[in-house]
């Protein structure tokens, strides 16, 4: 996240929290254990899906701290300035949708909470192919040289 | 004759003789319930004789549903991914196997100066917060709202996660079958996880488990999972017995009630592949529900924050607009 008076660290943070989610989100996926990745020394808890969903459980907690304290910002003085890239916009509205299915995940699993065997299906299937496609566009943005959010 | 089948003979008349007394016995009742809560299912463990018509009546009932795989099955990578395949072995009774969603675990066991001989049909238990449907990543695995809980083998992609997490290790995978032969056969996916689902379809349609149905003596009932455990307790109480299922895992939808401890029942039964062990078990998934609280939580904490933050920006620029203006007024 690049905006108008955000701190390197926080930048940072961010990037560190989205990585960590994709990580810990690919490995709810039974792969690591399959291609030896949980056997190196020190990554063996890509293993636990349990470990890994509660880190992603975490992480999710300050990506929404983050994305929501940028979001209100945004709102209430750096648009006044300038508005968002087209990058910008494409990275905001995936974030938004993978935030609206991940709550839904949350949701469905809360006991007393029924959704439905195909309404699971279609939320677990459309976070899934949402954060590929954040993926491709983070990498594009990146190697486009258009990584910033705000235009300048 | 072989021992299960005489003592299901034997059941089978002892119900056909109290049905023939109080003909309103006989027919099983529906799964009773308006909705408004899961059900679960109640095992006396003092009625069982093992004689396996639960289990006879379960393999009918699914019959169809169980895997046709495609061989040879398509070579796996890594060389560490190893096919299970129990297409070969459909006879199998004694345990969980993808065609065996119900097996009858038998120990005998002294208590209090007494050595019974206690049988128990197991299953899934249908957990209230299951980590087979909560973690998996593929929306395969899910609770319906009369408490069951379904793997749709359609779409499963037979990672065994959900036996990984399953605090029971209950369901089963066959390998050659489901979606995964679509996609990369070799590179992801093993098959399909196969287990009990309560018979989902009988109960949506107003009848009960085809276990249920089918055992001659009444050993187990459904109903709503507070009826039932309320039943369980005054069971237990009546028996001097104990219950098992009514707190493991945070809260199951199947309560066993026997006359001997589970530790001694777990000890003369050793649990194993495919046959569940019968320990306490703590809530697997209690840390959801505190994490998902803060998840909803921040939002509203970092939206505060930065109005607080822009109202003191605020409030700094009119102080020193006002500082500025008074310097003014001075010079």
């Amino acid at each position: 996240m690049t905006g108008p008076n955000v701190s390197p660290w926080t930048k940072r943070l961010f990037a560190v929290t989205v990585f960590g989610l994709g990580l810990t989100g690919v490995a709810q996926m039974p792969i690591f254990s399959r291609y030896y990745i949980a056997d190196i020394p020190g990554f063996g808890w890509l293993g636990d899906f349990v470990v890994t969903h509660i880190m992603h459980y975490v992480l999710a907690v300050a990506f929404l701290f983050l994305t929501f304290r940028f979001a209100a910002t945004y709102v209430l003085s750096w648009r006044r300035d300038s508005g968002l890239t087209t990058s910008g916009v494409v990275r905001t509205g995936l974030y938004a949708a993978l935030i609206a299915t991940g709550a839904a995940r949350m949701i469905k699993n809360f006991s007393g909470v029924y959704l439905g065997e195909w309404t699971v299906l279609v939320v677990d299937w459309t976070h899934l192919f949402l954060a590929m496609v954040l993926l491709g566009a983070v990498l594009w943005a990146r190697w486009s040289g258009r990584s910033g959010y705000m235009a300048r | 004759m072989k021992r299960r089948t005489f003592l299901k003979t034997l059941g089978l008349a002892g119900a056909a003789t109290v049905a023939a007394a109080a003909p309103g016995l006989a027919a099983a009742p529906p799964a009773a319930g308006d909705g408004s809560q899961p059900l679960a299912t109640l095992f006396d463990l003092s009625k069982c004789i093992g004689c396996g018509a639960c289990v006879e009546a379960c393999r009918e009932a699914n019959a169809a549903r169980y895997p046709e795989p495609k061989k040879p099955f398509p070579p796996m990578y890594p060389s560490r991914v190893k096919v299970e395949d129990w297409s070969d072995k459909r006879d199998v009774t004694d345990r969980l196997t993808p065609y065996n969603w119900l097996f009858i675990q038998s120990a005998s066991v002294a208590y209090q100066g007494k050595t019974q001989e206690i049988h128990m049909p197991r299953r899934c238990m249908h957990c209230i917060k299951p980590p087979c449907a909560n973690l998996c990543p593929w929306g395969a695995a899910s609770k319906a709202q009369n408490g069951s809980v379904r793997i749709n083998t359609d779409i499963c992609l037979g990672g065994a996660k959900c036996k990984t997490v399953c605090p029971w290790s209950v369901p089963q995978r066959q390998t050659g079958v489901g979606l995964y032969l679509d996609i990369l056969p070799s590179l992801a996916g093993n098959g399909v996880m196969y287990k009990c689902d309560r018979c989902y379809d009988r109960v949506a349609a107003g009848g009960v488990p085809a276990c249920i149905e089918a055992c001659p003596n009444e050993v187990q009932s459904i109903g709503p999972r507070s009826e039932i455990v309320e039943k369980a307790h005054a069971l237990a109480k009546s028996m001097n017995g104990f219950i098992y299922g009514e707190t493991e895992n945070g809260g199951t939808g199947t309560l066993y009630v026997s006359p001997a401890p589970f530790e001694l029942l777990q000890a003369a039964a050793p649990p194993g592949p495919g046959r569940p062990g019968l320990a306490p078990v703590a809530d697997a998934m209690s840390f959801e529900s505190t994490l998902a609280a803060a998840a909803f939580m921040a939002p509203v904490a970092a939206v505060a924050g930065a109005f607080l933050r822009a109202a003191k920006r605020g409030q700094d620029g009119k102080n020193a607009q006002d500082a500025q203006g008074e310097r003014h007024d001075r010079s």
